[in-house]
């Protein structure tokens, strides 16, 4: 029989990592609150933009600007990967690192595939891993991104890109399902791919309007397309980390329920000693009583 | 005393500024300013750093916007800026020491000294100032 002091220093141990859990999980969806609504904020921002680029794009005239064209020779592809900087997130930078290796090593035989990596988890996994190639580490995004976070790291990666020292720019990041799932995904931010829907749509709404440009259309699109870059890669650093604080809730919250369940347990098992206590010791007085006699 | 009829709306990253009335507006274009009165033809045009100016209830109002650029169709201007911000809501002090800051680092040319990042600093906060001034 499981010692009574044992199981109450047991239960007490386990009440207080439940009241940390339960605070984390309502830490972290404060922190999710926080990070939906600026995804909600920049969502008309970067709708506008986007529709201002496909309706210059489709007006017919090719512009030449190195955002938009492929390169003719992809020899080296940037892979941002965005994880999160603690743990305690279930398997949410364990499957986006998983991803991002599967990603690298799928890249086209010849092809260098180097790394731009986010968050102190990214970090430390490739620190371990030498056969991967780190360009840069950007670890100080925090919990809540702000604009000009975002700015920075587009400003790298453009920079990077149109100095030629990459030809492809990828960001491995993870999409925000829901607050339960987080998908580990991948998606290109230059060269800029115009999607043929969105192209199509901006084509039948440019027969409705003649937009005069000023200065001109090549100028307009040198202004707008690296503000689609910002846009894009803070979007997807939002969502990111959208759902990291996601992952956390839910971990955190499994955690706490599990907790209460072994309390439970736990205190049933006391239940159970006391009374066996009781139990021997009446046996023990009746026998003794019964002796007597 | 003009009718309110132009929409304009600010939008920024951090979220839509303000979407108002206005009657008619100044934009800060590149090609120089640029007035917008009611039925403007459509037309898009890139921003400088400067002052946007509206005329709402008769009354002049100003704002600071920090690049962008506007599109302007059927009496409705929306303007994409980096930020922005209301002539009442700038902070000038602030603004007065980012303009003493970035005066200083142009004057001191440091070889490591990005002259581009610290000539735009100058001139948002000589919009701010400006700005605020105006109001």
């Amino acid at each position: 029989m499981a010692n009574m002091r044992d199981i109450r220093r047991r239960i007490k141990s386990v009440t207080n990592t439940k009241k940390i859990t339960g605070a984390m999980k309502m830490v972290s969806a404060a922190k999710l609150r926080k990070t939906q609504s600026t995804l909600v904020a920049i969502r008309p921002y970067s709708d506008k933009i986007q529709e201002v680029m496909d309706h210059l794009l489709s007006g017919g005239e090719q512009y030449d600007t190195p955002f938009l064209t492929p390169r003719e020779e992809v020899k080296n592809t940037l892979y941002i990967v965005i994880a999160g900087d603690r743990g305690l997130c279930g398997g949410y930078n364990i499957n986006l690192l998983r991803f991002a290796e599967e990603q690298i090593k799928a890249a086209p035989e010849g092809q260098n595939a180097m790394m731009l990596l986010i968050g102190n988890k990214a970090r430390e996994h490739f620190r371990t891993r030498p056969q991967f190639n780190v360009m840069d580490v950007f670890s100080n995004i925090g919990d809540t991104p702000n604009v000009s976070q975002g700015k920075a790291l587009s400003d790298y990666v453009i920079r990077k890109y149109l100095s030629g020292e990459v030809d492809e720019v990828h960001v491995v990041y993870s999409k925000f399902q829901s607050v339960l799932t987080q998908i580990p995904s991948v998606a290109q931010v230059l060269p800029i791919q115009v999607t043929a829907g969105a192209a199509e749509e901006a084509e039948s709404a440019h027969v409705e309007t003649d937009y005069i440009f000023e200065p001109g259309g090549k100028e307009l699109l040198d202004v707008i397309l690296p503000k689609y870059v910002d846009s894009s890669i803070y979007r997807l650093l939002l969502e990111s980390k959208a759902g990291e604080h996601g992952a956390r809730m839910t971990a955190m919250d499994s955690a706490t329920d599990n907790a209460s369940e072994l309390i439970d347990k736990l205190t049933l098992a006391l239940n159970r000693a006391r009374q066996a206590q009781i139990t021997t010791e009446i046996t023990e007085i009746v026998s003794g009583a019964a002796a007597l006699e | 005393m003009a009718e309110d009829v132009i929409r304009l709306d600010i939008v920024t990253p951090a979220g839509l500024l303000m979407s108002e009335n206005v009657a008619a507006l100044t934009l800060p274009a590149t090609l120089g300013s640029m007035g917008v009165l009611k039925n403007h033809a459509p037309l898009m045009t890139t921003l400088e750093i400067g002052t946007v100016k509206y005329t709402r209830n008769g009354a002049d109002h100003y704002l600071a916007v920090h690049g962008g650029f506007a599109e302007v169709k059927d009496n409705v201007v929306i303007i994409l800026a980096d930020s922005a911000e209301k002539a009442e809501e700038i902070d000038v002090s602030r603004a007065e020491a980012a303009k003493q800051r970035a005066e200083d680092r142009l004057k001191k040319h440091d070889a490591d000294l990005d002259v581009l990042r610290a000539e735009l600093a100058l001139r948002r906060a000589m919009a701010r100032i400006k700005t605020s001034q105006r109001a």
